[in-house]
């Protein structure tokens, strides 16, 4: 249970940076290798994500889910859990806001917060699953959490199938207008832009999660289990209820953006066959982020600016999107084998690897 | 009877790449190390075994002995991609499931890249003409109900015949067994009396992407017949339920790859009965995962448990 704190504590804020540069390289190698120009393709991320208002306005509609899995994902590796099933729970926070949106109809100032709230705590619920299994009957959340990653997709398709799509069609019919949390005036200032209130909801989150870790009882508790369960334990924190705590908060984060992603930005949802895989980049981002929730907002900026950018990379410079996929699992790379990083700079850092050393050990207080 | 003879024999088709990716499962774990990344590595076989076939059919003309060739790229890929996930978790100590989510992340990534290289940008691999076909066996298919069910199908199934036995004889009755097992259940202990961890986990890990990587390119040869980003699609973590629900076991391991394997033939299957259209199909793809969890959730406590050492890189220091 200690690891997952454990990497995630480093006090070396440089890793992350080192690896996104050495992500970049491994891209820009491949790229050169695969007969690519790597300078024009990311010259060609760079204005896309950067070039208009329409542009970056739809770069932050990529940024939006990745960095509520990213604290969701982030929040539970803070009090000791390794959330790998946020992809599960933004899937069930999705449907449930469609199924919302579509099928109750209630004037926008309750509609809207409803199909919210609801998508909210039934990503929260799934969440919470996970949480109940690890604390009660002993099962590894991992392997849980996958488990319910592929039951959340297959039970989204069957509620859609069954209940919300027309028959022989694959998405559903726009919500109602009333449950939409589209930003109007926003989207025209943008050029159309798809903008919606995913991203201010997602900053607000960004202080809950602060000011919930670090700034509650409860919150202290939840970090206490996640340095050492026993150690908790034998101080008293009821350490069943706080996994359940945590994964349900945890649910509730990756829930959001689902939800924003049907209300927000497309207002139907589509049958797939397998899901966005949202989850598996906000464990990304979290572990760039350092868990911390203003690094996961920089990490969720970083990879949301990517995937948008391919876009561009593949227009510009024909270059696969594949590429950026390639970029961002070598940075997870490499901040996850920060041994690798370190052996490389060490002779550079001599010094300063010594003094961090000393860091580390205040750093392994709770508070 | 025939139509149960037909069901096991196309269940048996979708339950060998699980069979082949979960054994590997097997190897890994017994020594300690989770693989998350079975999926990816299944991808990267199944990715091989496409271009080497298709290689094989354009520049030697479609030979018998191209959809072997790559049955054997399928595994060096598994390999590849293995020695980077051994190399991460045991040498550099990296955290196992978040190399085993960066595995699946950049197989896939890395295995359409190259496809939309070598196929002018297109997403999937041309149709392969040679593929493999089914080989009844002599004798043993011309058994009633055994020989329909067991003994007319394709050569990757009678290897999956053989892998499961001589996996449980290599896990359970040689030293090199006891000593990945026991590099896998208490790495210090092993240390002392000698044993090399380093090189019974790469061993293990190793093992597991070759096995992933058949898994993978089985599905190629015998099933889709190309590679696109849906050829796996899931399969690996199907594997890695196969693997808990088979308990670690080669031979529970077959049953439970067996079952899941049934789960996916039905689906096709069911369609020839009229009372299937009452049963979503979406319960079914939902099975493997489900019984999973009722197993893990049952039993509480010791019962179904890894390897105890699984998940944790090994340091010496604090042996």
């Amino acid at each position: 249970m200690n690891r997952a704190a454990d990497i995630f504590n480093k006090p070396s804020t440089y890793i992350p940076f080192i690896a996104i540069l050495l992500g970049l390289l491994c891209g820009g190698i491949v790229m050169w290798i695969g007969g690519y120009d790597p300078f024009a393709a990311y010259g060609a991320l760079w204005n896309t994500v950067f070039g208009t208002k329409y542009d970056f306005g739809e770069t932050i509609v990529a940024i939006t889910p990745i960095l509520f899995t990213g604290l969701a994902v982030g929040f539970a590796f803070r009090a000791g859990i390794f959330n790998i099933g946020a992809d599960g729970q933004y899937i069930i926070g999705m449907t449930a806001a469609t199924f919302i949106g579509l099928k109750v109809h209630l004037p926008a100032f309750i509609h809207a917060p409803l199909a919210l709230i609801v998508g909210m705590l039934c990503g929260a619920l799934w969440g919470a699953l996970v949480g109940w299994l690890k604390a009660y009957r002993g099962v590894n959340e991992v392997i849980s959490a996958i488990m319910l990653n592929w039951i959340a997709l297959y039970l989204s398709n069957y509620m859609l199938r069954d209940f919300l799509v027309k028959k022989g069609e694959q998405k559903t019919p726009n919500i109602d207008e009333t449950a939409s949390l589209s930003i109007g005036w926003l989207k025209n200032f943008m050029n159309g832009a798809r903008m919606d209130w995913g991203i201010w909801i997602g900053l607000l989150c960004v202080l809950i999660f602060y000011v919930l870790l670090w700034r509650t009882k409860q919150g202290y508790e939840l970090r206490a289990v996640g340095h050492n369960a026993d150690a908790a334990k034998a101080a008293g924190i009821n350490i069943k209820a706080s996994f359940i705590k945590t994964m349900m908060i945890s649910g509730a984060f990756a829930g959001l953006g689902g939800v924003f992603s049907v209300l927000g930005v497309f207002h139907y949802q589509v049958v797939q066959a397998a899901s966005a895989g949202y989850g598996f980049d906000g464990i990304a981002v979290a572990l760039l982020g350092g868990n911390h929730p203003v690094g996961i907002l920089l990490g969720a900026f970083l990879f949301g600016g990517l995937t948008y950018g391919s876009s561009g990379m593949n227009f510009e410079a024909d270059v696969p999107t594949e590429i950026v996929r390639i970029v961002i699992g070598s940075i997870i790379f490499f901040v996850a084998s920060h041994g690798l990083i370190r052996t490389v700079i060490q002779p550079f850092f001599k010094k300063r690897k010594s003094r961090e050393r000393k860091g580390a050990g205040m750093n392994g207080n709770v508070g | 009877m025939g139509t149960l003879a037909d069901l096991i024999n196309s269940t048996l088709v979708f339950s060998v790449a699980l069979i082949f990716a979960a054994l590997g499962g097997v190897f890994s774990e017994r020594s300690g190390v989770f693989n998350i990344g079975l999926e990816g590595m299944m991808t990267a076989g199944a990715f091989g075994a496409a271009i080497a076939s298709y290689y094989m059919e354009t520049d030697g003309g479609a030979t018998t002995s191209s959809p072997w060739v790559g049955l054997i790229a399928g595994v060096f890929c598994g390999l590849v991609f293995a020695l980077l996930h051994a190399y991460a978790t045991v040498s550099l100590k990296a955290d196992q499931t978040i190399v085993g989510v960066v595995i699946n992340i950049l197989a896939v990534a890395v295995t359409l890249y190259l496809v939309k290289i070598i196929f002018d940008g297109a997403g999937d691999t041309a149709q392969l003409e040679q593929v493999f076909a089914k080989w009844p066996i002599p004798l043993l298919s011309d058994i009633p109900f055994v020989g329909r069910a067991f003994f007319n199908s394709y050569p990757t199934t009678y290897i999956a015949y053989i892998l499961v036995p001589l996996s449980a004889y290599l896990l359970f009755k040689t030293p090199f067994g006891l000593r990945l097992r026991s590099v896998g259940e208490h790495p210090g202990a092993a240390d002392t009396v000698g044993i090399n961890v380093t090189k019974y986990r790469y061993i293990g890990v190793l093992i597991s992407g070759a096995l992933a990587g058949l898994g993978g390119a089985t599905i190629t040869l015998t099933t889709t017949s190309n590679f696109s980003h849906s050829t796996i699609s899931g399969q690996g973590f199907i594997a890695i339920a196969a693997l808990i629900f088979g308990r670690w076991n080669p031979y529970g391991v077959f049953g439970a790859a067996f079952f899941f394997g049934m789960a996916q033939a039905l689906r096709n299957f069911l369609t020839r009965f009229e009372f299937s259209q009452s049963i979503p199909s979406e319960f079914l793809y939902m099975l493997p995962y489900v019984l999973t969890l009722i197993v893990l959730a049952g039993a509480v406590g010791k019962s179904v448990r890894g390897p105890a050492a699984a998940g944790e890189p090994y340091d010496p220091s604090k042996r």
